[in-house]
């Protein structure tokens, strides 16, 4: 079941890569639509970001002194500055660590 | 004029620093992958068959939490939704290729190979076999991500489930969008994902996943309206 939806997956990603490129003449999209486009990754990454955050395993929300409120906070102002990808996770796993086991 | 050999390497030179974050990325995946409880062959066909790395994650993710197979398959479309963009842009040069050729090359269109072939595109507008820099650049990436990914589930066996290695999943996604911050409209479209995946966390099959997108979508167009 889980081989199958990963194919379904993988199709309909070749498809997002494939249609604009293969299939459809580029004037298909629309000025309005490529602008709502660019908005996509901050429009979805958050719904992973704030649940994996804010809710813990058992579907209820953490505790205001959770590590793990800590440690976005402290990768948001590395990845910020940094502009460092690795920097981020890093500084972001390092600092739950610290709090999580001293 | 660039030889089809000369073009081809400059795309793997050109996208070459991307591996500090694309390798690490991989390894993650895989790490996630098997630290989630996943058969590794099943994580490292993901990297064949999907070849994408946050939607890899979010993938895995949300069928380890009891998503449908639907709910996850949809997201992962929503997730690459962004590839459209990158083919409308390309498409411009690549229009002489044969159909065949459009659609093996379409497979190696990802967001870095895209951000540097693009912008050699944009300089080299000319050159008669532009489109083998776009193969260098995504054949390259294509490599390390199997091979990191392939660390990834090797290494994933080793680390302790205390370390809580799942929360390196919202980090990798933080580093992703954090120099969006810098705009305002893209923060605002952030909270309102945001909020609205805690909102319908608990909405049947996991479906927060695709309900906060779409509205955070839909307030993106708004926000462009005003904009005007």
């Amino acid at each position: 079941m889980t081989w199958l939806s990963i194919i379904i997956a993988g199709i309909l990603t070749y498809f997002t890569r494939m249609t604009m490129i293969a299939l459809v003449s580029r004037d298909m999209l629309g000025d309005r639509i490529k602008a709502v486009l660019a908005y996509v990754p901050s429009a979805v990454f958050p719904a992973i970001i704030f649940p994996a955050i804010f809710i813990n395993d058992y579907g209820n929300f953490i505790e205001m002194n959770d590590p793990k409120i800590f440690a976005a906070i402290v990768a948001i102002v590395v990845g910020y500055f940094s502009k460092n990808v690795i920097a981020t996770i890093l500084s972001g796993l390092i600092s739950y660590w610290i709090v999580l086991f001293f | 004029m660039f030889s089809k050999k000369q073009l081809f390497t400059r795309g793997m030179l050109d996208v070459a620093p991307h591996m500090l974050s694309v390798v690490p990325f991989g390894i993650i995946c895989g790490a996630i992958g098997i630290e989630l409880g996943f058969n590794p062959y099943l994580v490292y066909g993901m990297s064949i068959i999907i070849f994408g790395g946050a939607s890899q994650i979010v993938f895995l993710q949300l069928i380890s939490g009891g998503a449908s197979a639907l709910i996850a398959a949809t997201s992962v479309g929503v997730i690459n939704s962004r590839h459209l963009l990158y083919g409308a842009v390309l498409s411009e040069y690549l229009e002489k290729l044969s159909f065949i050729k459009k659609l093996l090359i379409s497979y190696l269109v990802v967001d870095q190979g895209f951000a540097e072939s693009n912008k050699f595109f944009k300089k080299n507008k000319t050159e008669k076999y532009l489109h083998y820099h776009l193969i260098g650049t995504g054949s390259t990436l294509w490599i390390c991500w199997q091979i990191s990914t392939l660390a990834g589930i090797i290494l994933g066996s080793f680390v302790p489930e205390e370390l809580g290695l799942k929360f390196a999943i919202p980090l990798t996604f933080i580093a992703i969008i954090v120099q969006d911050l810098k705009k305002i409209d893209h923060v605002i479209v952030m909270l309102v994902c945001g909020l609205c995946s805690l909102i319908f966390f608990d909405a049947p099959f996991k479906s927060y996943i695709i309900i906060s997108p779409i509205i955070a979508l839909f307030v993106a167009a708004l926000i462009l309206r005003f904009k005007k």
